[in-house]
């Protein structure tokens, strides 16, 4: 389904999508009010933008850094050109263990490498740890926001799922008693796994460690535990220095929750006695879009979320509708280099308004990206009907006379029809808003009358 | 200002042409009440801005020349519509002949509010205005001119047409409780996104509303036309207005 027969869909059960607004805009609000109270927050956020400019140039050899710094602390590196080799790697590692149950902390990389379906086809069980995450795991559905999987689900269908999922009591809403329930269910789950996979949020080609951030310890849960702590790492995530995290940190959580800092940020940079460390850097369709001169600082992207939370668009129409990994205003500038033609509606699920752009931490142009791919997706998917009728509009524009004898008609007929026929269900502009009264004459009339 | 008589060219959006005479009108007389000598180059026609954005930029070559030949020898071209200025400032195609004039041009095409607070220097107008007003901010204007500051950012709150406006006589200026949010029109988003642009019109119009706006005003009649569709249809009575209108009506 495109992007627009998605949003018509989220949109009919009104109240939902209202308190869904009003609650991505509550952490909007607090991202705003945190932000403004860091005097050095605009040049935060040009540091941010310069240091990983400088990475996205210096790609290649800070990666050769980081996997020798790594080697040297004796950390196993994996190297993935795309979603199938790394979901092997992993799988290759699990069976090397015998290992036939895993947790997994948040990573937006493995649902983009549809890690979790690849290993339950080869009899793995796999146990997302982050509380959202969970939730959507439970119900079958992928996160519909990156920082906040269930962000879709009110507390109510969040009960009556752990009523049937973990047995707590029917009907019982309260926050931390369902916090509790998960808590004791997932606790076991952390016991029993060998292999604990996290994400990566930053990786520092200098030393080759690398820092995993979270709210709720569960990577940290998760990777003490088990023997063999897998770190899954697009390799878009390096940085060149330890020095650089302090930028990086600062800006995170106060973007993504309006937090001074996550809970808790672990640095990781060599296995204990006895355990195992694995880093899988994927590519995954990057340095295709760092090819893209006018897409690849895109790639700059630190997983925030801010843009979701403040776009008009996607608190209004919810993760889902946008069919990709990614949703959101940065998911729209992402997704169409990994499959144009699936994702050709979504640059369009836009008023170019701009705002995701000026939350952005690291000062991507996300919304002038969404103007640059309908350039490029005209190119290659333009209905003929559109085209046909924008070649039309420029034959008008470009000629005086033309666009005179096309605005009269259009007047005169605006004027002239019935209402019921320019309310007509076709015509999408007057289904829910009149159009304006048509005045007798127009300026350019005015003028030549009045301005001899 | 005494010696200072620019000649400025009036650029009128088509759809201020065809569907808002009268803001032209307001923009035309205001300017020339501020000491500008003001023409209107005949032959204006859209500015290529509905095609750009729907993804056929290199369709409106023939448009842009069009402007730029239209336009190249003025001191100042003067729009009151934010986002067509910031359409052929930042979306208007290269034209490899005229690519010196194009230049040139971007850096004489203003937003009407920019060109008095920054070009004329105007730092009050003196006037009455006795109306509860609130500010529509038309987000190319806001974000993409910078005609206001905006709420994502950390800096010195400022806004151009506030500047104008509030100095006004009784013009009571109402705060929002989403002072910048877009309205849902964006082009051909309006009818493409169908369902999204009216309920973010809506959530934009219920702000004014529950503020008691008797006047809901902006700098950009293509979002006013938006919101004011929306109201008219659900019978609400708040009224419109482009800044034009009020500055040109309220000064003397």
């Amino acid at each position: 389904m495109s992007h627009p027969e998605n949003a018509t869909e989220f949109l009919k059960d009104q109240a939902k999508a209202k308190w869904h607004d009003e609650t991505l805009w509550f952490v909007r609000d607090k991202r705003d009010r945190i932000s403004k109270t860091i005097p050095e927050w605009e040049q935060l956020r040009d540091l941010a933008s310069q240091i990983k400019d400088n990475v996205l140039v210096n790609l290649a050899s800070y990666l050769e850094d980081f996997e020798r710094n790594a080697l040297q602390n004796g950390i196993k590196i994996h190297w993935a050109a795309d979603a199938e080799e790394h979901n092997q790697h992993v799988l290759r590692i699990l069976q090397e263990k015998n290992c036939k149950a895993i947790v997994k902390s948040k990573s937006i990389l493995t649902e983009e490498c549809h890690l979790n379906p690849y290993l339950e086809k080869e009899g793995i069980e796999v146990v997302d740890t982050d509380l959202g995450e969970r939730i959507v795991q439970f119900l079958n559905q992928p996160p519909s926001h990156i920082v906040l999987p269930a962000i879709h689900l009110k507390k109510g269908e969040i009960s009556d799922l752990f009523h049937e999922k973990l047995h707590t009591e029917k009907g019982n809403e309260d926050p931390y008693y369902l916090t509790q329930a998960a808590r004791i269910h997932l606790r076991e789950k952390f016991l029993g796994a060998k292999v604990a996979i996290t994400g990566v949020n930053f990786g520092i080609a200098e030393t080759g460690e690398f820092v995993v951030c979270t709210n709720e310890g569960n990577a940290d849960m998760g990777v003490h535990l088990a023997d063999v702590h897998i770190a899954c790492m697009g390799i878009e995530k390096i940085l060149p220095r330890r020095k650089d995290l302090g930028v990086f940190l600062r800006l995170l959580a106060r973007s993504a929750t309006g937090q001074p800092i996550t809970n808790y940020n672990s640095h990781f940079r060599s296995p204990s006695p006895g355990k195992e460390i694995h880093i899988v850097l994927v590519d995954n369709g990057r340095t295709a879009q760092l090819a893209r001169e006018k897409f690849k600082n895109s790639l700059k992207c630190i997983r925030c979320g801010a843009c979701m939370n403040t776009c008009p668009i996607y608190r209004r129409s919810g993760g889902f509708s946008y069919g990709s990994t990614v949703p959101g205003p940065i998911g729209s500038i992402l997704s169409p280099g990994l499959d144009m033609k699936k994702h050709s509606t979504l640059p369009f699920a836009s008023t170019l308004c701009g705002s995701c752009s000026d939350v952005c931490p690291v000062k991507i142009n996300i919304h002038e990206q969404l103007y640059e791919w309908r350039q490029e997706i005209t190119k290659t998917h333009g209905e003929f009907g559109k085209g046909l009728s924008m070649k039309l509009a420029n034959g008008i524009f470009k000629s005086p006379l033309a666009y005179k004898i096309s605005g009269n008609l259009m007047r005169a007929a605006l004027r002239a029809l019935p209402d019921s026929m320019i309310y007509h269900p076709l015509n999408t502009w007057g289904k829910s808003r009149n159009l304006p009264e048509t005045p007798t004459e127009t300026f350019q009339q005015w003028y030549k009358k009045n301005r001899p | 200002m005494e010696n200072f008589k620019p000649n400025v060219a009036l650029f009128i959006p088509c759809y201020v042409d065809q569907f808002y005479p009268k803001v032209g009108i307001a923009t035309l007389e205001l300017l020339e009440k501020l000491g500008c000598k003001v023409s209107f180059p005949a032959g204006q026609t859209c500015c290529g801005q509905p095609l750009a954005n729907a993804g056929y930029e290199r369709d409106t070559i023939g448009t842009t020349r069009h402007f730029v030949e239209l336009f190249r020898d003025f001191d100042y071209v003067v729009a009151p519509s934010g986002s067509c200025v910031l359409h052929v400032k930042e979306h208007s195609p290269r034209i490899p002949e005229l690519e010196q004039e194009q230049n040139d041009l971007h850096h004489k095409v203003f937003e009407l509010t920019e060109f008095i607070t920054d070009i004329l220097k105007v730092e009050r107008l003196e006037g009455r205005f006795q109306h509860r007003v609130g500010y529509h901010a038309s987000c190319h204007g806001q974000r993409g001119l910078r005609l206001a500051s905006s709420s994502e950012l950390n800096q010195i709150p400022f806004n151009k047409a506030r500047k104008l406006l509030g100095n006004l006589e009784g013009l009571d200026w109402v705060e929002l409780d989403r002072t910048d949010e877009c309205c849902g029109f964006g082009g051909t988003f309006a009818v493409t996104e169908e369902a999204l642009s009216i309920r973010m019109g809506k959530d934009r119009l219920e702000d004014h509303l529950h503020h008691q706006v008797e006047i809901i005003t902006g700098g950009d009649m293509s979002c006013i036309m938006h919101l004011e569709g929306i109201a008219t249809r659900e019978g609400q009575k708040i009224k419109f207005m482009h800044v034009a209108e009020i500055l040109n009506q309220a000064i003397t």
